[in-house]
């Protein structure tokens, strides 16, 4: 999972006759619809990475929607103009009715996008997906070998399998999307990475960098890069791209703690994006909740979503520039980057009306900077891993 | 396997959309949409009115054919103005060459 579901990306040279629907003024001024809905359909998942983007305090199985709760959602944001939504976790094949969820997302005239670890699909499963009408698979890679991916993952042969799967996936005629979380203890394999993708014949790749907050906070000197780490890998992303032109398309999303610029988030709070949790909870952002003193309307309230989307208080309260502080508010960029991620904001400054102190123009950006600096020198590598019982650190692995 | 990458697209070419792109007309946008994984984008009435012939069957020279009778064009010219359409587009990967079935 990565930033780029919130954001979607225009292609580099999009032509005259393609012209971004996401750009065009309509939508955005009116806070219309979004386009692609995420869907964390549960947060039970095998794997226990320690950037998970979900929430640190998860939500249990009997909290989950029902089969008929999730249909009924999916009928309503095909009706109210959603053309796509992504089946995400969590881990979604943990969920025994994903194919009948897929094949009435695609009766209902959805695109449908599994974002998946791929660790429990067998092929014949798979393949019911695929007959069910389900357009396009993204697995995550943890790593290029099973050493570091499976130690990352916290799952033991985890490697292989999604090796296994991928290559069902373009068996099946199915687009492939190799989606790679890069962080400090694996960005030396991202030329191998980019290989692998190619290998593979995916059709995409995601080179997302660990954004951190969440699991990924709690982490943050274990997985945080250096500066030279971070240049060697723009510099393998932009080779790559114009060698594999036509080939395979990437895409590549930076941690922001090293940018000057922070950055739009979510194309800002309330304007593109929203997601819904394993419980139902409409959300800004799928870390959203870790904003605490915000409440958050469910599918299972009185509201319909489009309501939920247009007047609730959480979408409400960080959108458009009114709820914006100093230096924020008086910003020339206030309307760009929105002030970065609210998420960010108050994971490291309390307030979530703060500017991101990835701007370089908040006062605590400095601070922050230098300690992920230090960490990223520093040879902490243990690991948290993301479990129910709030985490369980890693044994060795120190230098 | 899926289609073939990097095409090229010349008067025989049979193009289609690949399963990862799905032209659909947004009811609710009053658009026509190409859906592709993680994008959304919205191609003009010419793209459209040509991707809307796209369907593996037809090879360029019909396409051509068929938009030169309906515009009164000339067919040549309308050739040439498809093929860097359809070339960009199969760069882009909303593209592919249609196959034989082999099933």
């Amino acid at each position: 999972m990565s930033d780029v579901l919130g954001n979607p990306t225009i292609p580099p040279d999009a032509s005259d006759s393609l012209a971004v629907l996401e750009k065009s003024r309509s939508t955005a001024e009116t806070f219309g619809i979004p386009l692609a809905v995420l869907l964390e359909i549960t947060h039970r998942c095998p794997l226990q990475c320690p950037y998970c983007s979900n929430p640190v305090e998860l939500d249990r199985s009997g909290k989950e929607l029902t089969t008929e709760e999730w249909k009924k959602v999916l009928s309503e944001l095909a009706e109210i103009g959603v053309l796509q939504v992504h089946f995400s976790g969590g881990e979604p094949t943990a969920r025994k009715d994903l194919v009948e969820l897929v094949k009435h997302a695609s009766d209902v005239g959805l695109y449908t996008n599994l974002i998946t670890s791929a660790v429990l699909l067998t092929r014949e499963r798979l393949s019911e997906l695929a007959d069910a009408g389900l357009c396009h698979v993204q697995i995550s890679f943890q790593g290029v070998e099973e050493g570091l991916a499976d130690r990352v993952g916290g799952y033991r042969g985890g490697h292989r399998k999604k090796l296994e799967v991928a290559k069902w996936t373009r068996e099946l005629d199915l687009p492939l999307t190799v989606n790679a979380v890069m962080h400090r203890q694996n960005l030396h394999q991202l030329p191998d990475i980019v290989q692998m993708s190619v290998d593979l014949d995916a059709d995409r790749l995601e080179v997302a960098n660990v954004q951190y907050y969440g699991w990924a906070l709690k982490n943050r000197a274990a997985l945080m890069p250096t500066v030279a780490q971070l240049d060697e890998c723009t510099r393998i992303v932009e080779e790559a791209r114009e060698r594999l032109k036509g080939r395979l398309t990437i895409d590549y999303v930076v941690p922001d703690y090293y940018a000057l610029r922070p950055k739009k988030c979510m194309g800002g709070w309330g304007r593109q994006f929203f997601n819904i949790s394993p419980a139902g909870k409409v959300l800004p952002c799928h870390a959203a909740e870790s904003i605490t003193g915000l409440d958050f309307e469910s599918v299972r309230s009185n509201h319909s979503i489009a309501w939920i989307w247009q007047n609730s208080d959480a979408f409400n309260r960080y959108r458009g520039t009114g709820w914006m502080k100093e230096p924020c508010k008086s910003c020339e960029f206030r309307e760009i980057d929105f002030g970065g991620c609210r998420c960010q904001a108050f994971a490291l400054t309390g307030d979530a009306a703060n500017t991101d102190p990835a701007c370089a123009l908040s006062p605590l950006h400095e601070t922050i900077f230098k300690q992920a600096e230090r960490e990223a020198e520093g040879e902490t590598n243990r690991f948290v891993y993301r479990n129910f019982a709030g985490g369980t650190l890693e044994s060795g692995n120190d230098a | 396997m899926a289609g073939p990458r990097n095409i090229s697209v010349s008067e025989t070419s049979r193009p289609v959309l690949p399963r990862h792109a799905k032209l659909k007309y947004d009811e609710t946008r009053k658009v026509w949409v190409i859906l592709a994984p993680e994008r959304v984008l919205a191609p003009d009435e010419i793209a459209v009115e040509v991707l809307q012939l796209c369907d593996g069957e037809r090879n360029v020279g019909d396409m051509s054919d068929q938009l030169a009778a309906k515009y009164a064009a000339p067919r040549e010219a309308i050739l040439a103005d498809v093929i860097v359409m359809l070339q960009d587009l199969a760069d882009k990967g909303f593209l592919t060459e249609a196959r034989e079935k082999t099933s």
